[in-house]
This record gives structure tokens, C-alpha cells and sequence, in this order.
């Protein structure tokens, strides 16, 4: 199970990169891809909408089941990844490659809400 | 404690990802769902469905016993013959639904398979009509057995490349035909829309078979792939397309309600009454012309009325999603219906509930 040190993470097994224009790249993790299965269907968030920490703002349908994707932080849809919408199994094949959506964060310090590498790794362990 | 099958070490060695399935260990898939429902389309897969329980039923009476407990009728077919039909308490409601075998060269002997989930349940209720109309007839379980599935068009070669012996009385079987040998029973039957066979062998053989199937080509495949497979076949699943509540003829199942005897069978009187007062529900596929995904439970909206999806999900043969729904029988085949998918309300074609048949699309 991969788990860049580098990215930040949610307990609803989101990962986030932040950018060095201050906006976040959000996608699901090799632990949520696996545990899904075989995804057949993305639906992105609307750009331009804005979301409260925690909101759902995608879904994400394996051949199993169907599972919300949560805002990791609080801000607006800057942009959309149509590539993984047209081709679900790329996130199955490289979960942190294949980002979902990206937010411009609408509130100060929301960064240090969320896990680091080391926390989510000891999250996945207990789930097991 | 779940109950696992005699291939359970096997499973967990080929990394399969476990699931409980009605009270069993069984596997979901061993990487690749969509892979595994790839390779029964296109070559073979081989599936462990060793959770189902396997009944013979024998003795004086076992034909007069199974015409009263089934809405098909095994008269109308000899020794070495398969029979799928439904089981029926009075109201017509289904008990589960069933293969019964008619051993070959023996035509008073015959082999049941019955569902996982309902296994209990339908041998009690067959021990019951058993001593209530008296007759002399045996029914017995056998956990000393194990089922393989071998399903997909290349299922015939690869048994005669694997088990060439078994393979030479089973590879001449039309389908829905049965036949054994001294360490098999074997039949052309299967819950994928594909050629292949269902080999009984006992437990303690059953991993040696596997090892021949997958060593000679056949992917292991899990009740993941055998879901999507069987809902493109339009095969109904007990407990979820079909239950007590509902009639075969409310399920897409009339054609296994045999009424052309006067034969007298649980349900019979029920049956014919709804028959004749018209249905008020169908079963029928839908095919989603939008994007997303169908599930099971979500509600259906109908120019007649409300209707439910009963089985859902992704259909990898078609790259659409498909699914069973109990609708209004006032619904046409043709009709656009509106699906309450998780997303939002999504556009879905009414189409017969049967999407693929041996690899190619119907729908």
C-alpha cells in the first residue's frame, strides 16, 4: 500500500498536494482505490462551487459500491480532472497520479488539520 | 465464525480479497474483477462455489415429490437432464429457485442445488411436504461435496486439456444436460450466459481440480465477476431480484411455471389466479443512457407509477450500466424511465432483462 510521504491526508482516505500557488490537488488513496475495487464511474464537482470542510463534493463508483468524496478543506472547485472522469481505471492504477479536483482554500491554516504520512499509514493499519 | 469451503487456503495463497457472503469466506475477486469478467467473455474462468449446498433426492417417490414441490415439472425431462426452476410456498411467493438434476442412467435419482442463504430453510420445507403428503423419498444434504464453475468459451477445451477423462463424457453434453464419472458429476450448466460446466467432486479432490483448471489456462475468478456476469446474463439472484414477496411470474420467471399438466405443485392455485387477474409488477432490465451508475434499492420513476431497482451495477461487456427493476406492468419495453442514481436523476432505457448471451450484446 503506497503512501507518499510528501502528501497530506483525510481519515475518508483523501490525499492532498498543495501546490505552490497556495491551491490543494485532491484525489483518493492507493488504500481507497484497493478497497473499492475496480472503479467504473467519477462524477467531478462543478467548478466554481465552494465546499465546507467535509462536504461531499464527488463520487466515486467501483464495480461494488458507491462512495463520497469529501472536501478536505474548506474552499472553491478551481479545477477539474475530465481525464479521470472519461478513464476511472487510471485511478486504480496510479491512485496519487490520477488527482480529482483542486481547491483554492477559503480559510487560513487548514493545513495543519490534516494527517501526515506516518498518521494515515497508522489510520490504514487499524482498518485491517 | 464464517464457514469456509474446502478451497479456502487456496484463495487466501492466490491473495484473493475475502468476503462473508450469506455466512461464508468466500472470495470477491483475486486482483481484477473486471478482468475476471473479461477472461469467462472472452476464454474461461473458474469459480469456487462450493457455499451452494448440494441435496440428492432419492427412493420410491423422488419424481412424484419433486412435481409437487416445483413449479417446473421433471416428468418432462429424462435421465441426464437439468431443470431450473422456481420453489413456491402457497401464495406463489419464491422459496428459491433451483437446479435439479436427473441422474444419468438412473431416472429415479436426482441432485439439487440450492442456495447458499436458503439452503436450511428449503430442506425443512422439503421435509415438511415430504411427511405431509407421505411419500417415501430421501433428501440428503451433502457438505462432503464441493462445486467448481467453469465457465466461458473456451470451457470444453480446457477441461479436455486438464481432466481429459472427465472431459470425455462431459465435453459430448448439450447444454443443460448432466453426466458422471466415478470421481465427478458434471453439468453443462452455469450463472454466466456462457458455455461451461458445474463439476461436483468430493471436498477432499476439489483443490487437485482446481490446480489442473488454472494450471491448463482458466483465471480464478470471484463472486465479484460472477455478479456482474450473471446480471448481464439477466439471471435473477436469490434475496435480491427474487423472494418470498414476489411470484416468478412478477420476476421474469413464468417460462419455469409448467402449467400444462394437472399436475398439482405448491402454488399452483396462486399462480394461476394472478395469472389470470393480470400482474400488477414485472421484472425488466434497464439500461442507463446517462452517466453513472444503477444500484439495487434505488427508486424508479415510471409514466405508471413507482418501481424499484432490484440489481445494479456496472456492465463491463456493454460500458454502461445495466440493471434488473420490479416496475409497473403497465411499463413497455422501450419506455425511457428516470432512475434515482446516487448522483442525481439519470435517464434509463426499459429493455428484456437479458443484456449478453455468449459474449455478444443483446441489449
Amino acid at each position: 500500500m503506497k503512501v507518499p510521504p510528501e502528501l497530506k491526508y483525510t481519515d475518508s482516505h483523501e490525499w492532498v498536494r498543495w501546490e505552490s500557488d497556495g491551491s490543494a490537488t485532491v484525489g483518493i488513496t492507493d488504500f481507497a482505490q484497493e478497497s473499492l475495487g475496480d472503479l467504473v464511474f467519477v462524477e467531478l464537482p462543478q467548478l466554481g462551487r465552494s465546499f465546507k470542510a467535509g462536504e461531499a463534493c464527488a463520487v466515486v463508483e467501483s464495480v461494488k459500491a458507491a462512495s463520497d468524496v469529501y472536501a478536505p478543506i474548506a474552499g472553491e472547485v478551481i479545477a477539474v480532472n475530465e481525464a479521470a472522469s472519461e478513464k476511472p481505471e487510471s485511478i486504480n492504477a496510479d491512485a496519487f497520479a490520477s488527482w480529482l479536483f483542486r481547491l483554492r482554500p477559503s480559510e487560513p491554516g487548514a493545513q495543519g488539520r490534516l494527517l501526515d504520512a506516518a498518521q494515515y499509514t497508522n489510520n490504514i493499519a487499524q482498518h485491517k | 465464525m464464517l464457514r469456509r469451503t474446502a478451497l479456502y487456503q487456496v484463495h487466501i495463497a492466490a491473495e484473493a480479497r475475502m468476503v462473508d457472503f450469506g455466512g461464508w469466506e468466500m472470495p470477491l475477486h483475486y486482483g481484477s474483477q473486471i478482468e475476471e469478467h473479461h477472461a469467462v467473455r472472452r476464454s474461461a474462468g473458474v469459480f469456487d462455489v462450493s457455499h451452494m449446498r448440494v441435496a440428492d433426492i432419492g427412493w420410491a417417490d423422488g419424481a412424484a415429490f419433486l412435481r409437487q414441490l416445483l413449479t417446473a415439472d421433471i416428468d418432462r425431462r429424462g435421465p441426464g437432464r437439468a431443470m431450473y426452476s422456481c420453489m413456491c410456498n402457497e401464495r406463489g411467493g419464491v422459496l428459491d429457485d433451483l437446479i435439479v438434476y436427473r441422474w444419468d442412467g438412473d431416472a429415479t435419482r436426482f441432485r439439487a442445488i440450492l442456495n447458499a442463504a436458503t439452503a436450511d430453510r428449503d430442506l425443512q420445507w422439503m421435509d415438511s411436504l415430504v411427511s405431509s403428503r407421505g411419500l417415501r423419498v430421501e433428501c440428503r444434504p451433502r457438505p462432503d461435496l464441493s462445486i467448481i464453475a467453469l465457465q466461458g468459451p473456451h470451457a470444453a477445451d480446457l477441461l479436455s486439456r486438464a481432466q481429459p477423462d472427465l472431459a470425455a463424457r462431459a465435453v459430448p453434453l448439450q447444454s443443460f444436460h448432466c453426466t458422471h464419472t466415478e470421481a465427478a458429476f458434471v453439468a453443462r450448466t452455469g450463472y454466466t450466459g456462457e458455455d461451461g460446466f458445474e463439476i461436483v467432486v468430493p471436498s477432499e479432490q476439489a483443490a487437485q481440480l482446481w490446480f489442473q483448471l488454472t494450471a491448463a489456462g482458466a483465471r480464478p475468478c470471484g463472486l465479484g465477476a460472477r455478479d456482474t456476469l450473471r446480471l448481464e446474463a439477466g439471471l435473477a439472484l436469490y434475496g435480491q431480484d427474487i423472494d418470498e414477496s414476489v411470484t416468478p411470474l412478477e420476476s421474469a420467471l413464468g417460462w419455469t411455471v409448467e402449467l400444462d399438466s394437472d399436475r398439482s405443485f405448491v402454488g399452483r392455485a396462486a399462480l394461476e389466479r394472478q395469472s389470470a387477474y393480470g400482474l400488477l409488477r414485472q421484472l425488466v432490465g434497464l439500461k442507463l443512457l446517462d452517466k453513472g451508475v444503477l444500484r439495487a434499492h434505488q427508486a424508479v420513476g415510471t409514466a405508471h407509477g413507482e418501481g424499484q431497482i432490484t440489481s445494479g451495477g456496472f456492465s463491463p461487456t456493454l460500458q454502461v450500466s445495466i440493471a434488473l427493476a420490479r416496475l409497473p406492468a403497465q411499463v413497455q419495453l422501450g419506455d425511457t424511465v428516470t432512475a434515482e442514481l446516487r448522483a442525481g436523476p439519470a435517464q434509463a432505457r426499459v429493455v428484456k432483462p437479458r443484456f449478453v448471451r455468449n459474449g455478444r450484446a443483446l441489449a
